[in-house]
């Protein structure tokens, strides 16, 4: 088999020119990779500085189980590379769009269904380089699994939405991919699948998928060939054809469930709390973790309601101008956050209110 | 083992019989420790080339105590230095003279284990062990499974992030809390990370983990618990050349297994463990590997028999499987053992802890041989072979001349060879005092400038465990004066002293 083309463009020295350039200038800009996550956090005013150019998987060594690759290469071009070794992302990240990139998906930390058994985005970022707000170049972390040598800097950028920093390449920790799958599925009220799925977590079973979503608890079911026949028969339900097409489905968001109109909030509570009695579509993923509502009521009632069961809320796609996308945080932590962001980005050049008008 | 970094004198002057007064108002009697023999206790941690007598030892046991404490010394800019149990490797625990040492060990409950959502909510003086022995009522356990597990706290864990010998599955601590209460310098409480999977804001959850006690006190802990698994079984093969064991972890991998638990031993640990704990591991082997694996029954047994022909497939002249529990428990006995196995058979040693990539290992053992012959110092190596952490450990009598020297001369050698084939300086073990000048090695002054900001984010005032983990430029200079490497100065904009 011939492999895909592949474009390699170590394209660092012409993005530090332009961070320099807007550290003299004070120049807000707007990191830009391929766009699939714009829609999350708040619109940024400032010149864009393209990263899709920066490509190219720097290194990769199956045995090693660590890939290196430029912040603008596709999460297209690093699955293949892995899938040809047998291996994979294991938090399973969605793509939200055909080019999204390595630098959007580590800078947005969003994880997909086999999250709660695995872990997230930042859980397997070992190390990264990146430009500060001086135009610096810094390396945090490394490319071996086990270093606490300085702080953990690099699984900071996971999540910070690139107001940071920009992020020039990444190392994750990559695993091999499940000898065998499959996905069983049975009709279930709401109380009892998150008391099954909760049932599930504190049994040492190899499940790496749960899902609620329309009366059907679903249930994906990996490991080795025998693992997986064994445990098929310690879980109740119907094998679901073509499952690796729902996770897909669910993981893109692409699943009828998502063709809905209005907001989308994103709901992060401890897996077994009971289903919150808010008036919308619900649909659990993550075990019970994470849930997904399309709800007509006000973010600050909703937020209100997920707070009094300690949980948290993003308004994920369709809220309403000027409302705040992200739970806010509690004046302690917003000063340490605020320090932190003068910290790396003293003239505050770099996504400037993406995640918190304050950042 | 002598006491090359002591510092004897006691602390104790008429400036800070203010503090010591205002502490008194503060905690019962007891809890304010300030005789020399009831703080000579803790006057190092688990690396006790480095001793230093603290000028007073305060046992808060509620947080508000703790606030109360750093409100305290924080008006009277006084630093502080949180300790759990004190078994640290790298002297990040060791006291200030000029400062309170703030022990967590009253803080030692279980403040709720809920099996429902699999998490235990824990104080930072209970034992890493305790948690997995509280959980297994419920059939869970708390994964990460540091040597000194039986011993050693979940505070210190946290602010070591810690490792152990299951890394390579289920992660550093970092990868098992959800969430820490924390007393910042200036006596505030602060909520980091959540009891869901994620939180809102950036994730300072990571810079806490591993952060040495510089950024806040961490006064409750919220970990991940896991489903304990099914069964687990280990095979230990025997090998005639370490580089045919390297070789051998590396196919184990590429064959899409992730064991539970991949351990190497040389020659030298492997003789030392044996006579110490007779695990019956062959004493003529040159390499051993260790290779554990968990999960369900029928998952194990494939996997057994898989990893058993890879073995043999790369070359090992002995294959064997624990047949039961207790074989299992006696394999592991002499890994677990390998420390003091080496502590018997030589007056001191030294315990290096660097991470390297693994296809590296061949190349690293081969230079740590030669340099024990150039410096004269017998090394044995036990290795965590999954996650590329090596544990050389530097055989000396400290009561030699020079011979302490000479080690931390070889030690330091050591780490800037992991570093020059892609590694890090420490895996597990921590920055504190012991290897600050290699971090001057790992990062360029933007770098340490970067970190040091961190914790000004974190610790304006600068009075948290200061003097560890992060080198000053300065330190870096003279540090660089005194090794250049291929003719190059590190630092070269920095003026030289």
């Amino acid at each position: 088999m011939t492999p895909a083309p592949m474009s390699e463009t170590d394209n660092s020295a012409a993005l530090q020119q332009q961070v320099l350039d807007a550290f003299q200038n004070t120049t807000p800009l707007n990191i830009y990779g391929s766009g699939s996550k714009a829609f999350l956090g708040n619109a940024v005013q400032g010149q864009a500085i393209d990263v899709t150019g920066h490509t190219g998987i720097v290194e990769y060594d199956p045995r090693e189980l660590v890939l290196t690759a430029r912040s603008g290469t596709t999460l297209r071009e690093i699955e293949a590379a892995l899938s040809e070794a047998g291996q994979m992302l294991p938090f399973e990240p969605p793509h939200f769009g055909d080019d999204a990139t390595l630098g959007g998906t580590i800078a947005c930390a969003l994880s997909g269904p086999r999250r709660p058994y695995s872990g997230s985005a930042r859980d397997f970022v070992l190390g990264c380089k990146m430009l500060n707000g001086r135009g610096e170049i810094l390396r945090f972390g490394g490319q071996v699994m086990k270093n606490v040598a300085g702080y953990d800097a690099s699984r900071l950028m996971a999540g910070a939405q690139g107001t940071l920093g920009l992020l020039l390449d990444v190392s994750l920790k990559v695993l091999p991919r499940p000898a065998a799958s499959i996905t069983v599925t049975r009709v279930c009220s709401p109380e009892g699948a998150i008391s099954s799925m909760c049932d599930l977590l504190g049994k040492p079973l190899p499940v790496d998928g749960t899902c609620f979503h329309g009366e059907q608890l679903y249930i994906r079911i990996s490991g080795s060939a025998q693992a997986v026949q064994e445990a098929r028969g310690k879980i109740a339900g119907d094998v679901l054809p073509d499952a690796d097409a729902f996770w897909h489905a669910l993981r893109e968001h692409q699943l009828p469930f998502f063709m809905r109109s209005g907001a989308l909030y994103r709901i992060v509570v401890k897996p077994a709390t009971p289903p919150l009695n808010i008036e919308g579509a619900w649909l659990l993923d993550w075990g019970g973790a994470q849930r997904w509502l399309y709800s007509n009521e006000e973010p600050a009632s909703v937020r209100h309601r997920v707070a009094g069961v300690g949980g948290h809320v993003t308004v994920f796609r369709g809220g309403a101008q000027g409302d705040a996308i992200f739970q806010p945080l509690s004046g302690p932590l917003q000063t340490i956050h605020q320090r932190l962001k003068t910290s790396f980005d003293p003239k505050g050049i770099f996504n400037r209110g993406r995640l918190y008008d304050h950042l | 083992m002598p006491h090359q970094h002591e510092n004897n004198v006691a602390p104790i002057n008429k400036a800070h019989s203010g503090l010591i007064r205002a502490l008194r108002n503060l905690l019962p009697p007891e809890s304010v420790l300030v005789d020399a023999e009831d703080l000579r206790p803790f006057e190092c941690d688990g690396l006790a080339v480095y001793r230093q007598l603290p000028m007073v030892v305060v046992l808060p046991e509620t947080i508000e105590q703790v606030q109360s404490i750093m409100r305290l010394c924080h008006a009277q800019q006084i630093p502080v230095v949180a300790r759990g149990a004190g078994t640290g490797l790298s002297g990040g625990a060791l006291p200030l003279a000029e400062g309170v040492l703030l022990s967590l060990a009253k803080f030692r409950n279980i403040l709720n284990i809920d099996a429902d959502n699999a998490m235990a909510t824990v104080q930072p003086g209970v034992r890493n062990l305790a948690i997995s022995e509280a959980a297994a009522a419920y059939g869970m356990y708390y994964a990460p499974d540091p040597s000194s597990q039986i011993a050693c706290t979940i505070g210190g864990n946290v602010a070591e992030n810690s490792g152990g010998v299951h890394c390579l599955k289920y992660g550093l601590t970092v990868h098992n809390i959800l969430m820490l209460k924390v007393v910042t310098a200036e006596g505030e409480l602060l909520t980091i990370g959540a009891e869901t999977l994620d939180s809102p804001g950036y994730d300072l959850l990571a810079l806490m983990a591993g952060s040495e006690g510089m950024l806040g006190i961490i006064v409750e802990v919220a970990v991940k618990l896991l489903a304990k698994p099914e069964r687990a079984q280990v095979v230990l093969a025997a090998f005639d050349d370490v580089v045919k064991a390297g070789e051998a972890v590396g196919a184990i991998i590429a064959a899409g297994i992730i064991p539970a638990g991949l351990e190497m031993m040389d020659k030298l640990a492997i003789q030392a463990a044996e006579d110490f704990v007779h695990a019956g591991y062959p004493r003529d082997a040159e390499a051993i590997l260790l290779c554990e694996l968990d999960g369900t029954h029928a998952e194990v047994s494939e996997y057994i028999a898989l990893v058993r022909k890879i073995l043999t497939d790369s070359g090992a002249t002995e294959v064997r499987t624990a047949t039961d529990e207790a074989e299992r428990q006696l394999f592991w006995k002499g890994r677990k053992s390998a420390f003091p196995a080496v502590g018997r058979i030589c007056p001191d040693y030294y315990c290096m802890d660097g991470t390297i990539p693994r296809r590296q290992l061949p190349h690293v053992l081969r230079r740590i041989s030669e340099m024990s012959v150039e410096y004269g110092l017998a090394v044995a190596n036990v290795f965590h072979a999954g996650d590329g952490n090596l544990h050389p450990l530097i055989l000396f009598d400290g009561n030699k001349e020079g011979e302490l020297h000479r080690t931390e001369e070889f030690g330091q050698r050591i780490l800037q060879l992991c570093v020059e084939v892609g590694g890090t300086i420490t895996g597990e073990h921590g920055v504190g005092m012991e290897k600050i000048d290699q971090m001057c090695v790992q990062f360029n002054s933007a770098e340490l400038t970067q970190f040091h900001a961190i914790k000004v984010a974190f610790d304006p005032s600068g009075l948290l465990n200061p003097g560890k983990a992060v080198p000053t430029l300065h330190r870096c200079a003279e540090f660089g004066a005194m090794h250049v490497h291929h003719g190059q100065l590190p630092h070269p904009e920095l003026e030289r002293f």
